[in-house]
C-alpha cells in the first residue's frame, strides 16, 4: 500500500516538473525554432548571412573573445583572495562582486553612460585624447564585462573552500612554489568549477541586451550585437531575422555547455 | 640530520598554541610528540615544517637556522593525517610530484618512483587514482611521495589518525621498519601513546603549547616529571594527592592497617589482563590490573567487598615528584631511591 502511493506520488511530482520545465522553458524555444524554420532554412539563413548578421555574429563573438578570459583571470584571482586570505575587506569584495546580479543590466548601462558620456565624469578627459568610449566597441566590452563579472567567482568559490589547503601544502613541502602550486595543484582541482563558469559567463555576454544597448547606440554594422540585431529586426517586421538571430544565440550558447560536457566526460573516462 | 627548536612561541588570535617550546631531536632517530588535541603538538611540526612561522623562537635543522627559510626550501618530507593526495593524478604522478618539480628527466624519476612504490608495497597499482586505493594505501602512497625527494628530515602530523584500528597497527610496524633501513630523522605527531611507545625511540610530550617532559618510554613510564605525563603515558588511579598505576594496585581479601575497603563494581575480562573497577567509601572510583591466574585465586565476585593496598604510588607535590613504596611489595621493591628526578631530555 505505502509502495504504491509513494509511486504514485513520486510519478507525480516528476509529471509536476517536468510539465513547468516545458511549459517555461521548452515551449518558448520549441516555438522560435519552429517559427524560424517554418518557411524553410533560406529566409533566416539570409537574414544572418547579411551583412549587418554577420556583423553582429562578430561583434558578439568579439564581446566574448575579450570579456570572458578577462573574467575567467580576474574571477579565479578574486576567488582565491576571498577563500585563501581571510581579511577583514572579504566582505565588501564579496558584495560588491554581486552589484551585477543585483542591479538591472539597463541601470549598469546608465551609470556607465554616466561616467563615460561627454557630460561625466571620465568622458572629456577621454575625449581629449581622442578615447571614445561610448557608443563604440570598448563601452560595449566594458558592459559586458560589467554584467558578467559574478559567473566565475561565485562557481569558483565553493570548490575552492571543498578542496581544502592541505594538497597545496603539501606541494610546497615537495618544493613547489607557488606559481608551481597553483598551476599543478591548485588549477586542475577548481577547473570544472572554473570551466561552469566560464560558460555562464559566455552565455550571459552572448546574450546581454540592456547593458549593452544603451552605451552601443545601435548603430547597424557598427555596433549591433546579436541581441540588439533581433531587437531591431522584430521591431521593424522582420521576423526572419530575429527568429534566425535567435536560433543563432540559441545555439552558440547551446553548444558552449555541449563543448564542456564533452571534455569532462572525456575527462572522467 | 638533527632538529632543534629554541624557545619557540606562536599565536593563533587569542589562543597562544606554543609558549616557549624546546625540543631536541638526535640525528636519525624516531621522536613521537605526544600529547591530547589543542596541546601544540601539529603547530610545532608545522613550524619545523615551515607550514607556519614562529612569534618568537627559532627551528635549526642539522645546525642551520630555518626559521625564515620557505617550506619549499627546507627539504622536509611532510605526511598530513588525511592524506592530502592529490586527487587528480595517478599513484606514479602523486609520488613523481617533488621530482618532476626538481626538473628530474622522465626515465630517473620512473626508476626512483617505482623503487619507492616496492618499498611502500604499492607496486602495480601506479596507474591508480587515490579514490581507487584504500586509507592505508593512500597513506602509504603520501609516504613515498614524502620520501621521494629524499628529504633531510621526515615529518608525519598524526600519520595513522584516520585509519582503522588494524590497518593502523600494521603500518605502525611498518614504519619502525622502514625507519630501521632509511634512518631519516623522523618526527611524528600522536595523541595515542600507546602507538607513541610502540613506535618512537623519543617522546615529547606536550600540553597547553609547553613540553611537559621528553625522554624514552620506559624514563616517563617510570619517572614522569608531573601528573599530566604520569596520567597521560598510561594509565593511572588517584587515591588523595598520590597517584597509583593500576597494575600497582593489589587486591587481597584480608584488611590491615594499610588497606583501604572498596566494593567491586565491575569485572571486565580483556584476555589475560583483567579490569577490576572498585568504588571506595569516599565513592572514588579506582581500578586494578589483575592478571586472570590473580583474579581465579581471588575468586572476586562484582557486588563483593575486598581491599586495596597500593604497591607503588608517586605525590607531585611541588615540582619535583616523590616515591612512596608500600611495605610489602610482591612486585619486587624499586631498585632505586625514593626520590627521583624527571630526567629532561
Amino acid at each position: 500500500m505505502r509502495s504504491a502511493s509513494s509511486a504514485r506520488s513520486r510519478w507525480g511530482l516528476r509529471a509536476l516538473g517536468l510539465g513547468y520545465l516545458t511549459l517555461l522553458l521548452l515551449a518558448p524555444l520549441v516555438a522560435i525554432f519552429y517559427k524560424t524554420f517554418e518557411h524553410g532554412l533560406a529566409p533566416p539563413l539570409d537574414a544572418i548571412t547579411s551583412a549587418d548578421g554577420l556583423h553582429a555574429l562578430k561583434l558578439s563573438l568579439l564581446m566574448v573573445v575579450i570579456a570572458v578570459p578577462l573574467n575567467t583571470i580576474f574571477g579565479i584571482g578574486c576567488a582565491l583572495l576571498l577563500v585563501r586570505h581571510k581579511w577583514k575587506g572579504n566582505a565588501v569584495i564579496d558584495a560588491v562582486i554581486n552589484l551585477p546580479f543585483a542591479i538591472s543590466p539597463v541601470v549598469i548601462g546608465l551609470s556607465l553612460f554616466l561616467l563615460y558620456g561627454t557630460q561625466g565624469w571620465l568622458g572629456p578627459t577621454l575625449a581629449e585624447n581622442g578615447i571614445e568610449i561610448l557608443f563604440s566597441v570598448p563601452g560595449m566590452v566594458l558592459a559586458s564585462i560589467f554584467v558578467s563579472v559574478p559567473f566565475v567567482v561565485r562557481e569558483t568559490v565553493p570548490v575552492l573552500q571543498e578542496i581544502g589547503t592541505e594538497q597545496e601544502q603539501a606541494a610546497s613541502t615537495l618544493g613547489a612554489n607557488a606559481w608551481q602550486t597553483f598551476r599543478r595543484i591548485t588549477l586542475p582541482s577548481i577547473r570544472w568549477g572554473v570551466a561552469y563558469g566560464v560558460v555562464l559567463t559566455t552565455a550571459r555576454v552572448l546574450g546581454e541586451f540592456g547593458a549593452v544597448s544603451i552605451v552601443s547606440g545601435s548603430r547597424s554594422g557598427e555596433t549591433e550585437t546579436l541581441p540588439l540585431f533581433v531587437k531591431k529586426a522584430f521591431d521593424n517586421f522582420e521576423f526572419a531575422g530575429a527568429y534566425g538571430a535567435s536560433v543563432l544565440l540559441a545555439v552558440l550558447a547551446l553548444s558552449t555547455l555541449l563543448a564542456m560536457n564533452v571534455l569532462k566526460r572525456k575527462e572522467d573516462a | 640530520m638533527g632538529i632543534t627548536v629554541e624557545g619557540a612561541s606562536k599565536r593563533f588570535g587569542d589562543f597562544q598554541a606554543l609558549k616557549d617550546v624546546s625540543i631536541e631531536v638526535p640525528n636519525g632517530s624516531l621522536t613521537a610528540l605526544l600529547g591530547p588535541s589543542g596541546s601544540g603538538k601539529s603547530t610545532l611540526l608545522r613550524t619545523i615544517a615551515g607550514l607556519e612561522t614562529l612569534d618568537g623562537g627559532r627551528v635549526l635543522i642539522d645546525d642551520e637556522d630555518v626559521s625564515t627559510k620557505p617550506v619549499q626550501k627546507r627539504e622536509v618530507g611532510f605526511v598530513f593525517q588525511h592524506y592530502a593526495a592529490f586527487k587528480h593524478m595517478t599513484v606514479f604522478e602523486n609520488v613523481g610530484f617533488g621530482l618532476k618539480i626538481r626538473k628530474w628527466d622522465k626515465a630517473k624519476v620512473a626508476d626512483r618512483v617505482h623503487e619507492l612504490l616496492r618499498l611502500v608495497q604499492l607496486d602495480g597499482l601506479a596507474g591508480r587514482f587515490p579514490s581507487q586505493l584504500s586509507g592505508g594505501q593512500r597513506q602509504r602512497m603520501a609516504l613515498a611521495r614524502a620520501l621521494a625527494v629524499e628529504p633531510q628530515v621526515l615529518l608525519l602530523d598524526e600519520p595513522f589518525g584516520a585509519l582503522d584500528a588494524k590497518v593502523r597497527k600494521d603500518l605502525r610496524t611498518w614504519l619502525r621498519h622502514l625507519h630501521e633501513e632509511m634512518h631519516v630523522t623522523t618526527i611524528f605527531v600522536t595523541h595515542d601513546q600507546e602507538e607513541a611507545m610502540d613506535v618512537a625511540e623519543q617522546l615529547v610530550v606536550m600540553n597547553n603549547g609547553q613540553v611537559e617532559q621528553s625522554g624514552s618510554a620506559d624514563d616517563l613510564y617510570e619517572n614522569p616529571a608531573n601528573e599530566f605525563v604520569m596520567s597521560f603515558v598510561g594509565e593511572v588511579n588517584r587515591l588523595g594527592d598520590s597517584f597509583v598505576r593500576p597494575h600497582d594496585m593489589e587486591v587481597v581479601l584480608d584488611a590491615d592497617e594499610r588497606t583501604q575497603e572498596g566494593m567491586v563494581q565491575r569485572i571486565v575480562a580483556l584476555g589475560f589482563e583483567i579490569r577490576v573497577e572498585f568504588v571506595l567509601a569516599d565513592g572514588t572510583e579506582i581500578w586494578a590490573q589483575l592478571t586472570r591466574p590473580e583474579l581465579q585465586r581471588l575468586e572476586l565476585v562484582e557486588g563483593q567487598i575486598a581491599y586495596l593496598r597500593p604497591a607503588q604510588a608517586k605525590s607531585f607535590n611541588g615540582s619535583s615528584p616523590s616515591e612512596t613504596i608500600g611495605a610489602s611489595t610482591p612486585h619486587g621493591s624499586p631498585d632505586e631511591g625514593d626520590a627521583e628526578k624527571p630526567a629532561a631530555v
